[in-house]
């Protein structure tokens, strides 16, 4: 039985603007759980580009985007936000008393009073390579994942990639492989060293093959794949493989966000401007993945996006409290919340 | 400025007039050159703005530094003359430059 998580806000996206939601939230005493499809908090800017400085965040002449996800750790952990990491948001639905039950890809259920889209470019999904018709062989040969070791006990394995998922996965599947080959365009790879080393001693040892060249077609039928066609620098080979593990990065898509029936706008979710609502009330969006009249993906806009939100949040979820709205400078109260307070 | 060409897919040229210091990529996507995504916005993070340098300029461009090289794995067929072109810097020597984008950014 799965348990339920409950929380006032579920952000979805742990990138920058859905944690500095967690402060503007924390600070309308609106605790947050955030679910995010990486293993750590960051999106982009840790997925993407970490050590790149960036230049236009107000009072920063210059921060590297991990310094930047960093700094906002630090600064919304006085609100104790919560997280689930390697998760995919995959259901909707609005209980009766118009909160919500949200499910992950992984069946673990969350209740929320309310709902915070912060998913930027979209859930990073593992890129599908460009083999002609390998569509057909997904989920039943071709897998882009190892969920299970066991499914691929005495199969014919064919891993195609140089990066360190590459390497881990011809490392730790060769003993359970009938046959194990690994493709990857050259002879240098951007994985650590010593699992580049076991590799190459594997193949030494004719453990493993190792074939430079790209997977140009595949060969089989009715979803069971028997060969892959590799190019390589001596002209065309075929390889018989019964399972293929293609590790070509990762990419941004919308994902099941898509179903959820919010209006969109070419894979954007629209928002007013006053409340970073999106057509379902008790939904909000904030950062690269909203869209209004003169957006702008920047950070900055989307943590000015994150104060206006968590206003309306507070009223959605508690309608005629009055808010006080007041300064961290001199509110006790605010400084009370932030553990600060003198 | 500095006259470059960006050849897309379908054969379509852009004669492009560029500022020296920017990049290739940055050209192609303001003057919405079709198949040159550059998803990361030029971080070399993607590989999505992948191009082939013409056979006669891939000497005076050069060789992709380390970190490129290992983006280009996630390239779809990558060539000898393949370049990121968020990675491919405008200066004098480039007058003249050609490259042509592929059939596909993976």
């Amino acid at each position: 039985m799965s348990t339920t998580t409950r929380t006032d806000i579920l952000v979805i996206g742990a990138g920058p603007v859905g944690l500095f939601a967690v402060f503007e939230l924390g600070l309308l005493d609106l605790k947050c759980h955030l679910i995010d499809i990486l293993d750590r908090p960051g999106g982009q800017c840790a997925e993407l580009y970490p050590e790149k400085p960036i230049y236009d965040i107000p009072a920063w002449p210059s921060i590297t985007a991990q310094g930047l996800v960093d700094k906002l750790m630090e600064q919304i952990e006085p609100f104790g936000p919560t997280f689930t990491f390697n998760r995919m948001v995959a259901g909707l639905e609005r209980l009766e008393d118009g909160s919500f039950r949200v499910t992950t890809d992984e069946g673990e259920i969350f209740e929320a009073k309310a709902i915070v889209i912060a998913a930027g470019g979209g859930s990073f999904q593992p890129k599908r390579p460009p083999i002609p018709g390998i569509e057909e062989y997904e989920g039943t040969s071709v897998f882009y994942s190892v969920r299970r070791m066991e499914d691929f006990r005495d199969h014919d394995i064919l891993i195609v990639g140089g990066g360190d998922s590459a390497l881990d996965w011809t490392l730790n599947l060769q003993p359970l492989a009938r046959r194990l080959t690994l493709v990857h365009r050259r002879a240098e790879f951007r994985a650590a060293p010593d699992s580049v080393n076991r590799m190459f001693a594997l193949h030494e040892e004719e453990k493993i093959a190792f074939q430079i060249g790209q997977v140009s077609g595949l060969k089989g039928e009715g979803g069971k794949l028997q060969a892959a066609i590799v190019k390589g620098p001596h002209g065309e080979v075929e390889i018989p493989c019964t399972r293929l593990l293609p590790f070509f990065g990762l990419t941004m898509k919308l994902g099941p966000i898509a179903d959820w029936g919010l209006n969109l706008h070419e894979n954007l979710v629209p928002v007013d401007t006053e409340k970073f609502q999106t057509s379902e009330p008790g939904i909000f969006a904030v950062g690269d993945i909203n869209w209004y009249p003169g957006k702008l993906k920047l950070i900055l806009s989307g943590f000015h996006e994150v104060a206006l939100m968590a206003q309306a949040a507070k009223r959605h979820i508690s309608p005629g409290e009055r808010i006080v709205f007041q300064y961290t400078t001199s509110s006790t109260s605010l400084q009370k919340k932030l553990g600060v307070a003198g | 400025m500095t006259k470059i060409t960006i050849i897309a897919f379908d054969g379509t040229p852009f004669n492009l007039d560029a500022e020296n210091g920017s990049t290739v990529m940055e050209n192609a996507i303001r003057n919405g050159v079709p198949g040159i995504e550059a998803e990361c916005g030029g971080a070399c993070a993607c590989a999505t703005c992948h191009v082939y340098v013409d056979e006669a300029w891939t000497g005076e461009v050069g060789e992709p530094e380390p970190m490129e090289e290992d983006m280009l794995d996630f390239a779809y067929e990558v060539q000898p003359n393949s370049r990121l072109s968020c990675q491919i810097k405008v200066r004098d020597e480039l007058d003249g430059l050609i490259v042509r984008v592929p059939e596909r950014q993976g």
